[in-house]
């Protein structure tokens, strides 16, 4: 039988305000224990939640950026659930009234078609703490840590749109893209900046009625979501093909074993009691402060790449890959405008640089070469001072803090020799050094003549110490060949 | 110098008939020696008043004190005071001492007051009676074998037995106005929003009100000028010029309309005090004001309401109290369910666990919308009948309870009967009005109180038409016996 999986996404996104979203501590990540929670975050008996403006304003950007309906009240209610890392023992959250209602947003998916994936809604929340158990903390106890605790998040629900976890991750990133090019989000995954539930349901193809569906929750990679994916997929297909029955249920997927298992059956949820919270007024946001915000709404990714096709002649591959983070668009326009070559500039940020990047695990902020240096590099290669195989090494050597481009240049002498006379006495030089290289191109065939030039060129390039300009040293050694024929 | 009333009071300081030390000093030596046959104060914090009384009497000797610079009060232990001990008349907070104070703690301390001590109440502010409280009981001065009402019955008895002039109290369903008519002193519940909540450990976050009470409407006004204010830390609290309580007193009542609700003199009110309000509202006819006879016909809904909304925002309220950040924790617990199991069960008193059972399951899946739904619905009919009534009268009197104080154990085995002691003033709360009781009559040598209803923001109002009342009659001015000594 062939199965169709469907899937729908509920993403936490943890909002880059200063402060927490009731009280005044910071959510700076990293901090000791416990150093960033006041008295409202540790729930002490009288405090009070005061909502914090620019979490809703963020959460507004939001649904502004695709295109949904703003909640014009929303609410906030209490879940009710004890659990030591929730200090109050209930969860400020939103339920009936949400800030953002349905919107869409749109996916590329690898044959270059673009899906709709509609959004249900996104509401406002607060983190919880985290505990430490055994193993994180001392033996024999748990430890609460509440600096996360009242952290603001939106959670964005989508429907049941993907139907593979290629559509799931592209779907991922462009949430990730979006929330990071609003300056909404820092999208430090790995410190669960945003973080996915997967509900996933297999059904016989051509089915209308869905399958029963589990939920995969808390993978904090697009990595683990995909695997987690393929994994809970071919487990459904397996239990119902040997007819079993999918039971609906909370899963939990651990990135490192890549095992995954069941968390609770949907008999043991809880009964969260939702109730408005009677501490806070519900959110009243006024068509005039909506325009306001649209106003200031920074360019999303798709306008981005439009952009980037336009006005630096990039293909659409390379426009995409430059738009998708708002950070790495910022530092190639960056580099572009001093290196006034766009086209070099997007093949050194999207390859060099990204895979540096990427093998030493740093995210663009953190680089090591600014988008000033990288310019200054750019430059060198574009006005034939270096060969780009001399432009790596430059490149290292500026990643390892030895200077900028024309220092190291300098320094290391890496110079491209382009004066076309040293450059004819180098190869007339190379040539009599190696008349049976040569008498042995004169009594080649003359279509395949153009074969045995790459030994020259790697002899010359190799006396020059590879500083020789290729491109004038083929045109000398073609010349000087040919008046020897 | 305890029968001076705190209008007296401020003249003496002012005049140097005594000094802040001397007066504070003698409340301290009343509460030490009268205070154990009443238990109304169940700290007491005798160093640091003595200290600011000093702090005081150096203010007053400069002539620029803040208004009630050197008058001692006692605060309802309800309000958290910072680094003494608040405990909500819980055991589970019995070992709590607040970092911080809560906002009518901290105007009280800029507007010079002098903290004597901490008040008993009903164990989280669930009760009639003040039988709940982990303290014991408190004893109506004016019959030590009957109740002196609650759930503020501490500050009222206090009052009562002239232990100190004025007090902090919180109305809930009836909890500054029941006690301030069965121990015969002058209470105010203002509009709710009017003060902060901030500090003041939650009960029925919705419904909850602080307010002061002392002897005299006169001395009200002059503790809610203080005790008001726009507090930004309570987003429930509204931002609104806090006007001079004290400046219309002496307003002639000629003309005002007083609607007197036929709801309120049906079958359940004692005849004695049904005769005391009757002969009270006489007093206001001749002083020119005019009585209207009106209807509040959802009056009998709202006892039922109330038990729905409090306990379920009870339920949340109290679930912080888990054993894992402060106040009590059992012994040993075997794991987390038997923490949060053990550590409820012996913090928690058996009305506020029975309270926090009745919320939780009004607000359980299935139950929500029969109870807690059509709860706010009976609310907001309870709203409107008094919206109703203020479009024909400027003030609503009637009694504030059906009953003078009853005796000690005479309601405790039947919660109904204790919970339709506030059928009259629960309505208020459920409407957010502000609610006044003062002395009017003795039944059996107990006293009766007449309350005073207002339209919102009407506080001053409600003062002028008491204190006038207070001008021909002296209620006000009686004592239980043994207490002048």
């Amino acid at each position: 039988m062939n199965w169709e999986t469907v899937i729908g996404l509920e993403v936490h996104v943890q909002l880059a305000t200063k402060t927490k979203i009731f009280s005044a501590a910071s959510t700076a990540f990293g901090a000791e224990p416990n150093t960033q929670a006041c008295a409202i975050d540790l729930a002490m008996p009288g405090t009070l939640p005061v909502v914090n403006q620019q979490a809703i304003d963020y959460a507004v950007m939001f649904g502004l950026a695709i295109d949904a309906e703003i909640g014009k009240t929303s609410v906030f209610e209490r879940k009710n659930y004890f659990y030591p890392d929730l200090p109050k023992g209930y969860q400020t959250t939103q339920l009936e009234q949400p800030v953002v209602g349905p919107g869409t947003v749109d996916i590329q998916l690898d044959n270059g078609e673009t899906k709709s994936v509609r959004i249900h809604h996104a509401h406002l929340e607060e983190d919880a703490g985290k505990s430490l158990h055994e193993g994180d903390f001392r033996s024999g106890v748990s430890g609460i840590d509440l600096n996360r605790a009242g952290t603001p998040l939106i959670e964005i629900v989508s429907e049941p749109d993907m139907s593979n976890a290629q559509e799931a991750v592209a779907f991922a990133k462009k949430l990730h893209s979006i929330v990071t090019s609003l300056g909404i989000c820092d999208g430090e995954m790995s410190q669960g900046s945003m973080r996915f539930d997967v509900n996933i349901s297999v059904r016989p193809q051509g089915d209308e009625k869905l399958g029963t569906r589990t939920e995969t929750k808390n993978l904090n990679s697009f990595k683990f979501m995909e695997d987690a994916i393929h994994l809970e997929v071919e487990r459904q297909i397996d239990v119902l093909e040997d007819g079993g029955e999918i039971k609906q249920e909370t899963r939990l997927y651990n990135g490192e074993t890549k095992v995954a298992r069941s968390m609770r059956s949907k008999e043991e949820a809880n009964d969260y009691r939702y109730f408005p919270c009677p501490d806070l007024l519900p959110v009243v946001i006024s068509d005039e402060h909506v325009e306001q915000l649209r106003s200031k709404l920074p360019e999303l990714p798709d306008a981005k790449q439009q952009r980037f096709i336009d006005q630096y002649d990039l293909s659409e591959y390379d426009a995409g890959v430059l738009s998708t983070d708002a950070t790495v668009a910022n530092y190639f326009e960056q580099a572009a405008s001093q290196s006034k070559n766009a086209k070099l500039t997007a093949n050194w940020v999207s390859g060099e640089l990204s895979a540096r990047l990427n093998a030493e695990n740093l995210s663009i902020y953190q680089s090591p070469v600014s988008a000033e240096q990288l310019a200054g590099l750019i430059v060198r290669i574009a006005d034939n001072s270096i060969s780009s195989k001399m432009a790596k090494q430059v490149f290292d050597g500026i990643w390892n803090d030895e200077g900028d481009a024309d220092q190291i240049i300098e320094k290391r002498g890496l110079k491209q020799v382009s004066d076309s006379g040293a450059l004819e006495s180098m190869v007339d030089e190379v040539l009599a050094s190696n008349q049976a290289m040569v008498d042995d191109y004169i009594n080649t065939d003359p279509d395949k003549r153009k074969k045995k030039l790459g030994g020259f060129m790697g002899q010359i390039m190799k006396a020059s110490k590879g500083q020789a300009n290729p491109q004038q040293v083929s045109q000398i050694l073609a010349k000087k060949l040919a008046e020897r024929l | 110098m305890h029968n001076f009333t705190i209008t007296e009071l401020i003249d003496g300081l002012k005049n140097r008939v005594f000094s802040s030390t001397e007066i504070t000093q003698h409340f301290l030596s009343r509460i030490k020696t009268l205070d154990p046959a009443f238990n109304s104060v169940i700290t007491l914090t005798e160093d640091q008043a003595i200290e600011a009384a000093r702090l005081a009497d150096q203010q007053l000797a400069k002539g620029d004190s803040a208004p009630l610079c050197g008058i001692p009060v006692l605060h309802k232990d309800i309000f958290c005071t910072n680094g003494v001990r608040t405990s909500c008349g819980s055991k589970m907070l019995d070992n709590f001492v607040p970092p911080y104070d809560a906002t009518v703690v901290e105007n009280f301390k800029n507007n010079g007051a002098i903290m004597l001590g901490k008040t008993n109440m009903d164990e989280f502010a669930m009760g009639s009676s003040n039988e709940t409280s982990f303290y014991g009981p408190v004893k109506n001065p004016w019959a030590t074998n009957s109740v002196p009402g609650g759930s503020s019955g501490g500050s009222a008895a206090a009052i009562a037995a002239r232990l100190a002039p004025g007090a902090t109290a919180t109305d809930t369903g009836g909890s500054i106005r029941q006690p301030a008519a069965l121990c015969g002193i002058t209470g105010l519940k203002p509009t709710y929003g009017r003060v902060s909540r901030w500090g003041m450990i939650a009960f029925a976050s919705s419904l909850d009100q602080g307010g002061p009470m002392a002897r005299t409407a006169e001395d009200c006004a002059l503790l809610l000028n203080c005790m008001a204010s726009y507090d930004h830390k309570d987003s429930t609290c509204v931002d609104r010029p806090v006007p001079n309580y004290s400046a219309n007193l002496g307003d002639s009542v000629k003309g005002l309309r007083i609607g007197i609700p036929k709801e309120y003199f049906s079958e359940g009110l004692n005849a004695g005090t049904e005769k005391a309000v009757r002969e009270s509202l006489a007093e206001y006819e001749k002083m020119g004001a005019e009585l209207v006879e009106i209807s509040l016909p959802n009056t009998g809904l709202s006892v039922p309401a109330y038990y729905v909304i409090a306990p379920a925002e009870a339920s949340a309220n109290l679930s912080r109290f888990d054993g894992v950040k402060y106040g009590h924790r059992c012994e040993n617990p075997k794991d987390l369910e038997d923490l949060y199991r053990r550590t409820r069960a012996e913090g928690f008193g058996d009305e506020v666990q029975r309270r926090i059972l009745i919320g939780t399951y009004c607000l359980s899946a299935g139950y929500y919308d029969a109870y807690y739904g059509k709860a706010q619905q009976v609310r907001e009919l309870i709203r409107q009948d008094f919206t109703q009534a203020f479009e024909k009268v400027d003030l609503i009197m009637g009694p504030t309870c059906p009953s003078p104080a009853f005796e000690f154990g005479s309601k405790g085995n039947d919660p109904v009967a204790m919970y339709l002691e506030d059928i009259y003033t629960i309505s208020t709360n459920l409407a957010g009005l502000p609610g006044m009781s003062l002395p009017c009559g003795m039944v059996d040598n107990k006293p009766v109180g007449l309350q005073i209803i207002g339209n919102y923001f009407d506080e001053a109002r409600m003062l002028n038409a008491a204190h006038q009342f207070q001008q021909v009659t002296d209620w006000h001015t009686q004592a239980p016996e043994g207490i002048e000594s």
